[in-house]
């Protein structure tokens, strides 16, 4: 095979893998702040994806200017959840706290069968078939469009937990609990915010990932575990190695989709996972101390 | 027999006695559909138990028992099917090969120190990684499913696991009495009380001069072999195995569901566990179907947020709880 081939599937996983990078920013940040497993990742993110795809279908909304939108709703719905239900579930043992996310993903992935029914929907833009020749290499708008997306919406999410009062309280309360309940923070409002911006950020990501890929309820749990895998092999708590470890397993997946079978394809994206979890349970760019 | 009864009540033997009784004497009144609710409950009861031992008791948190589960059952269904090699052949062979799968996991992850929700993940990844290799592996027909063949049901023969429903509800209810005799032997016995101080705290128990590490490791261990039985069970019982069902992830969930709900650690917890939620899906179904409202989803939907309430309302298993209710002192 031609090199260009190699190319252009490695820049196609790079960019879908931002798009994961961005779905995994959101786990990262629910986990490293609020300490609580969010099993229902990819549930929440699939709601997003519906939410994209009904706008687009029944008011022609383009995905890419209903971002915000949505991304807002996500987070209202995220907030509301971790404070009413969550919340109480903060200094619960984990197993109890897996089981409560069991059981909302349980309830979202059916409740979305129940209004949409088993079938893939998706959505075809005017720009769904538009590419950019770059010298050799053929590069596709939407996954090129997302991605850029995904990196703006992590650019402003990084710079809120850099440069805000708020963000600041919030990687407080994040680095010593009891720390930050002395100091007189409303810790509970600040994790439900927390929660909220992971929401709104799984959120801006699903309704990327409707630009290239099909939403059907069921894929819910798949992305839960991709989300997973991604934040800790780039490294929990750190908001550069969510993006880097998306980048990987991004890439990883498109190069074993070509190389091998593409049905074998998430294989290596455990294979990753595990080889981090031996080596560098910390993750890539995760600090060693805990 | 002192090591089992001792430090029970006597009114939770003469209720653990009545219950046994009924479970025995119940094909004698029940109809086909009860024994197959049964026979399901049961199942979830056993593998429950089999988990139990691992989290419940050492504090392990496993999502990947799918995997044990799997792979013994294939393993048992591909000795049958090839080489004629009975069931229970099978079993002693699977046995070994759950342990074996048990130790690497538990070997990688302990010894490199990955613990907590890291651990459930790397489980979680090893079942994941099974169940695509079993989708591309052709020895046993890959994604397409490995079948036994069906034979009629008229004649019990429990050499080969071949035979009605009954026989299979005596063997998983049996199955399910011996693992909660070795759980509570287990829990008893000087290990159990290692792994019990290992979950509490495991600094604390480092400090006393437990080896932590090896007691960790005996937990999967024993863990993964219990419930290579489950396997073979269930390749023998639904005679058909697709990769996609038996790893599958969420495999692995209905099997923690019932002992969490039923209060993780118990030993009377994932029976109870079972029960319930077995009972709960089977009532939701039949209610739905009455009503006329048998959309897809809506089942899970119900148990979703019934599953909801009993994790808020109880935090701690709902066996604690009945078992303070039915005045049998503190739930083990």
């Amino acid at each position: 095979m031609p090199l260009e081939i190699y190319l252009n599937v490695a820049i196609s996983g790079i960019l879908t893998g931002l798009v994961y990078g961005l779905m995994a920013l959101g786990l990262s940040v629910i986990f490293g702040v609020v300490r609580v497993v969010n099993f229902a990742h990819g549930e929440m993110m699939t709601v997003a994806m519906y939410m994209a795809v009904v706008l687009f279908s029944t008011l022609g909304l383009d995905p890419l200017i209903m971002l915000v939108p949505i991304a807002a709703v996500m987070f209202a719905l995220g907030y509301i959840l971790q404070k009413g239900v969550i919340n109480a579930f903060v200094t619960r043992p984990e197993s109890t706290q897996f089981l409560l996310m069991i059981a909302i993903a349980i309830i979202l992935v059916n409740v979305l069968l129940i209004i949409f029914g088993p079938d893939a929907q998706g959505v075809q833009t005017s720009y769904s078939y538009d590419s950019y020749a770059v010298g050799p290499l053929i590069i596709d708008a939407t996954k090129a469009y997302a991605a850029v997306a995904s990196l703006v919406v992590a650019a402003v999410l990084f710079a809120f937990f850099r440069f805000t009062r708020t963000g600041t309280a919030i990687r407080g309360c994040a680095d010593n609990h009891t720390g930050a309940l002395v100091v007189g923070l409303d810790v509970s409002h600040l994790y439900a915010l927390t929660f909220g911006l992971g929401t709104a950020c799984v959120g801006a990501a699903g309704v990327m990932l409707v630009l290239l890929v099909d939403a059907t309820p069921a894929i819910g749990p798949a992305y839960t575990l991709l989300a997973f895998i991604i934040v800790i092999t780039g490294g929990l708590g750190s908001m550069a190695g969510a993006l880097l470890g998306g980048v990987l397993i991004g890439l990883t997946e498109a190069m074993a989709g070509l190389l091998f079978t593409p049905s074998a394809k998430s294989m290596f994206g455990f294979a990753i996972l595990v080889l981090v979890l031996l080596f560098r349970p910390q993750g890539i760019l995760g600090k060693a101390a805990r | 027999m002192r090591a089992l009864t001792h430090g029970l009540t006597r009114r939770s033997i003469v209720l653990l006695a009545v219950l046994l009784a009924v479970l025995v004497a119940l094909p004698l009144f029940a109809g086909d559909y009860l024994i197959t609710v049964l026979i399901l409950i049961l199942y979830f009861a056993y593998v429950g138990q089999a988990w139990n031992v691992m989290m419940g008791f050492a504090g392990q948190l496993s999502l990947g028992h799918a995997l044990y589960v799997g792979l013994a059952g294939y393993l048992a269904a591909f000795l049958f099917k090839d080489y004629g090699v009975g069931p229970w052949i099978g079993l002693l062979a699977a046995i070994p090969l759950t342990m074996a799968a048990g130790a690497i996991i538990g070997f990688l992850a302990l010894r490199f120190g990955v613990t907590g929700v890291y651990f459930a993940i790397l489980t979680i990844a090893f079942a994941e990684f099974a169940r695509i290799g079993f989708d591309h592996l052709d020895i046993v027909n890959g994604s397409g499913g490995l079948f036994l063949p069906v034979v009629q049901h008229d004649q019990s023969d429990l050499w080969l696991l071949r035979g009605p429903p009954t026989m299979f509800y005596y063997v998983i209810l049996a199955a399910t009495v011996v693992a909660l005799v070795l759980s509570r032997l287990l829990l008893k016995s000087r290990i159990g009380y290692f792994w019990l101080a290992i979950r509490e705290d495991e600094q604390a128990a480092r400090a006393t001069g437990i080896n932590t590490f090896r007691y960790k490791m005996a937990a999967v261990v024993i863990s993964a072999g219990m419930t290579a039985f489950a396997g073979v069970f269930y390749a023998f019982y639904y005679n058909n195995l697709f990769p996609e069902q038996i790893f599958h992830i969420s495999r692995s969930i209905e099997l923690i569901v019932g002992p969490i709900i039923g209060g993780l650690g118990t030993l009377i917890g994932p029976i109870v566990g079972a029960f319930l939620l077995t009972g709960l899906s089977e009532t939701l179904t039949s209610a739905l179907g009455a009503v006329g409202l048998d959309l897809p989803g809506a089942r899970q939907v119900l148990y979703g947020i019934c599953l909801l309430f009993v994790i808020i309302a109880l935090p701690g298993g709902v066996w604690p709880w009945l078992a303070r209710r039915l005045g049998l002192g503190e739930p083990r």
